[in-house]
């Protein structure tokens, strides 16, 4: 090899995937148009909520608040999304470690936009074949016409998606009358059009490139993958023979022929490569650009490209349940349940409360001794509530708030009070640094286990 | 410069080097800088002509090239609490000013200032978000203004400045009285007795302080100083009362309670050291050093209200 020959970089080579009929295609059309349909749709649902926003799924975060269905998730929640995104890690090690990259495949967004963007393609320009020789002629109307409709519809899924995207975090209807008004909040405008941006450019031109030269899941999911896991392979035994495979030529057609000549059942017909999204040949064996879409399932009409293992290839069983795939499920299923029980199981109200520590404590006129708090309350509620607060464990003890010792909460209101307490003369010389119980309940509005929370009260030594 | 030792693929020109060689055969390479590299840097040239025209940029004799920008905004004056809209040329020390004059949470400021503003002080005490905006705002003005004589917290420090947090006010407790207070400033004053009493009798006077307060029981001693606290001699009752329960409006303290604002009496272990402290007060009096400033004209009428309320709920009277 010479100096010159080195090539660090590889020059893209456009991929014209064919269309393909056959139970994968469908069975990712028909993911798409659930994922899309949810997507799309789910802004525009409505759901009535007193005292606050009235859309179904809304994140709101000038507000503090987000919303979902019935769920408020307050800002002090936000550790379940910590939850949430650990279940999603683990789920993707989980399902890819049992049957290969069925997200990249499936469910994941450049698979499903780069999906439709070829669709779309193929709607206005037609198959394969016809796409390559639009390619290679010089621009002439027709070639502008055709290339511009692709764009220009490109170009309004894109914009839609990216508005679609804003539309969860600011009421849906009043967004795109705002944006279209161009009365929106610069926030909006760059959301959108950040999203319409990369959409079109991730999934119009860059495509395959995203899978294999940006995506890191991609990258680190072979790291999941082991002998039992599921992977789309060309069954070389059948498809090769002894002598390779051969095209269908005559004399070479019926099996019994094939099978005299030593040729295998692979006629060679290349549909396998065509279809691929990702331009690789699956003949070729497990490769890292392959993101396990299963056309060339679809494609093949001697199956011999087919879901199996490297253990069933090599003639041994797969095992499905095995150290890997049951700690993975194990760690899934606690997950779930302590996020889903986290979340059932939330508190309608919060209640803390804090020593001023500055004094630490007063000497009042008639000789007793007082402390003071603050107490934080937070209704968790998109209805009022009423709240009681009082103190005991201290002997003698008082407790003044002036008068909001009960007090009404509104919606989702959160609100900080004064709190003294006070023990008489007597009681002094026995109490240095005791405990006060502060109980806070509530008494109207939602029914939960009071709040109880132990603070410390100081005294001066023998006063 | 020795052709000789060229590859194959420069020696074919098919890669320009500079010309040059040193060490015999070491040489650079020529290639150009990528397009996208390029037109990027082109675009960094022309947005800088133009980002100097927009903003201000190069000085220019006595001067300096000025920009077309434009910030308008307005400022609250602190002591009149006048608003004032003004305009300048592009600069990010007002654009922060304008950033925060439009800021949600001053919005919300300005609307719960001008509700406790209209607000009487009964409706302000009972209103928790009021009293929570008061507590909030207060800390800030009381911080700024009034803890570094009486401490953050209003604890005061006994034999200087008054403690705020406990129950008892020698200039009275009422709102009205806080915020007279605030306003006008006060001078405490107590006689030198030195002098006037004799020493025996400045004991006496000590020792009836102390049994007031129930810190020492009646004797004989303390009866004697009662008829001086009571008697013409003394004349103590002008100011603190004929109960001892002090007079507000002179600022004379209460001797009865448990608190001790100038003699620190409940620091000291024996009685004895408790009267001494006693009599070195009235011995030497008030005079000059219990001072507090006026506040009008100092802090505008509605951070006074702010005080008043906050510096009231520290004490919690009502």
């Amino acid at each position: 090899m010479s100096e010159d020959s080195i090539q660090l970089y590889q020059k893209r080579i456009q991929i014209h995937p064919r269309s393909v009929k056959g139970r994968f295609r469908n069975l990712k059309t028909g993911v798409m148009v659930l994922a899309y349909t949810i997507y799309f749709l789910l802004p525009w649902l409505r759901w009535e909520r007193p005292n606050a926003p009235d859309q179904a799924v809304l994140y709101d975060l000038p507000g503090r608040h987000f919303y979902i269905f019935g769920l408020t998730v307050q800002v002090q929640d936000i550790f379940w999304l910590a939850g949430v995104l650990i279940i999603f890690a683990i789920l993707l090690f989980f399902v890819t470690g049992l049957a290969g990259r069925v997200w990249c495949g499936y469910f994941c967004f450049q698979t499903l936009w780069t999906d439709l963007f070829i669709m779309i393609e193929h709607w206005v320009q037609g198959e394969r074949p016809a796409r390559m020789r639009l390619d290679k002629k010089p621009w002439n109307r027709e070639k502008l016409i055709k290339k511009g409709a692709t764009y220009g519809l490109w170009l309004l899924v894109a914009f839609w998606t990216g508005l679609t995207f804003t539309m969860y975090w600011v009421d849906a209807p009043t967004l795109v009358v705002d944006i279209l008004l161009g009365r929106a909040s610069y926030a909006a405008y760059f959301t959108t059009f950040f999203l319409t941006a990369t959409t079109f450019v991730m999934a119009g031109l860059a495509r395959e490139q995203v899978c294999i030269y940006m995506c890191p899941y991609a990258r680190f999911q072979s790291a999941m993958f082991d002998h039992d896991t599921l992977i789309i392979s060309y069954d070389a035994k059948k498809g090769e023979g002894s002598k390779g495979r051969a095209k269908e030529y005559r004399g070479q057609r019926t099996p019994e022929e094939r099978k005299a000549k030593g040729f295998g059942e692979c006629t060679d017909c290349g549909h396998c490569a065509l279809v691929c999204p990702m331009g690789i040949d699956i003949r070729n064996g497990l490769q890292y650009q392959c993101i396990s879409c299963a056309l060339c399932i679809d494609a093949c009409k001697h199956d011999l490209v087919n879901y199996t293992s490297e253990n069933a290839l090599n003639g041994r069983k797969t095992q499905f349940l095995r150290p890997k795939t049951v700690g993975y499920g194990v760690i899934l299923a606690a997950a779930t349940v302590i996020l889903i029980w986290s979340v059932l199981t939330r508190a309608p109200y919060t209640g803390t409360v804090e020593q001023i520590r500055q004094p630490l404590y007063t000497q009042l006129s008639d000789g007793g001794i007082r402390n003071a708090y603050e107490v934080k309350l937070n209704n968790k509620l998109t209805a009022p509530m009423t709240v009681g607060i009082y103190i005991e464990g201290l002997p003698g003890a008082t407790l003044d708030m002036d008068g909001m010792e009960r007090i009404e909460l509104a919606p989702q209101e959160r609100i900080k009070l004064l709190a003294r307490v006070q023990i008489p003369p007597v009681e002094s010389s026995k109490v240095v640094g005791d405990k006060v119980m502060f109980v806070i309940e509530s008494l109207d509005g939602a029914t939960a286990k009071p709040i109880r929370q132990e603070v410390p009260f100081y005294a001066p030594a023998g006063s | 410069m020795s052709d000789n030792k060229l590859n194959a693929a420069q020696q074919s020109g098919a890669v320009q080097t500079t010309g040059h060689a040193w060490d015999g055969d070491l040489q650079e390479y020529n290639n150009p800088l990528p397009r996208w590299w390029l037109w990027c840097f082109y675009g960094t040239v022309v947005f800088s002509v133009l980002y100097w025209f927009i903003y201000p940029s190069w000085p220019v004799g006595q001067t300096w090239l000025k920009g077309f920008g434009k910030v308008d905004y307005t400022i609250v004056d602190k002591k009149t609490n006048k608003v004032e809209e003004r305009e300048q040329r592009w600069n990010t020390r007002a654009l922060l000013l304008a950033d925060l004059g439009e800021a949600a949470n001053n919005e919300q400021r300005k609307a719960m200032l001008s509700k406790v503003r209209a607000a009487s002080h009964d409706q302000i005490v009972k209103d928790p978000k009021m009293m929570e905006f008061v507590r909030s705002v207060g800390k800030g003005l009381f911080g700024d203004n009034c803890a570094a004589c009486h401490g953050r917290g209003g604890q005061g420090v006994v034999g200087m400045y008054p403690n705020l947090s406990d129950d008892d006010w020698l200039w009275g407790g009422s709102m009205d009285k806080i915020h007279e207070t605030l306003v006008q400033g006060r001078k405490g004053f107590m006689p030198a007795f030195e002098g006037v009493l004799k020493p025996e009798q400045l004991d006496d006077v000590a020792e009836y302080a102390l049994v007031l307060s129930n810190e020492a029981k009646p004797s004989e001693a303390s009866e004697r100083g009662k008829e001086i606290f009571q008697g013409q001699i003394g004349g103590c009752y002008y100011c603190h009362g004929a109960d001892a329960k002090g007079v507000p409006s002179q600022g004379a303290a209460n001797l009865t309670d448990k608190i001790w604002t100038i003699a620190n009496v409940p620091a000291q272990k024996t009685l004895q050291d408790k009267k001494a402290v006693l009599k070195t007060l009235i011995a030497n009096g008030v005079n000059n050093t219990r001072i507090m400033p006026a506040w009008k004209g100092r802090l505008n009428d509605d951070d006074i209200k702010l005080l008043a309320v906050y510096v009231q709920q520290l004490g919690g009277a009502k």
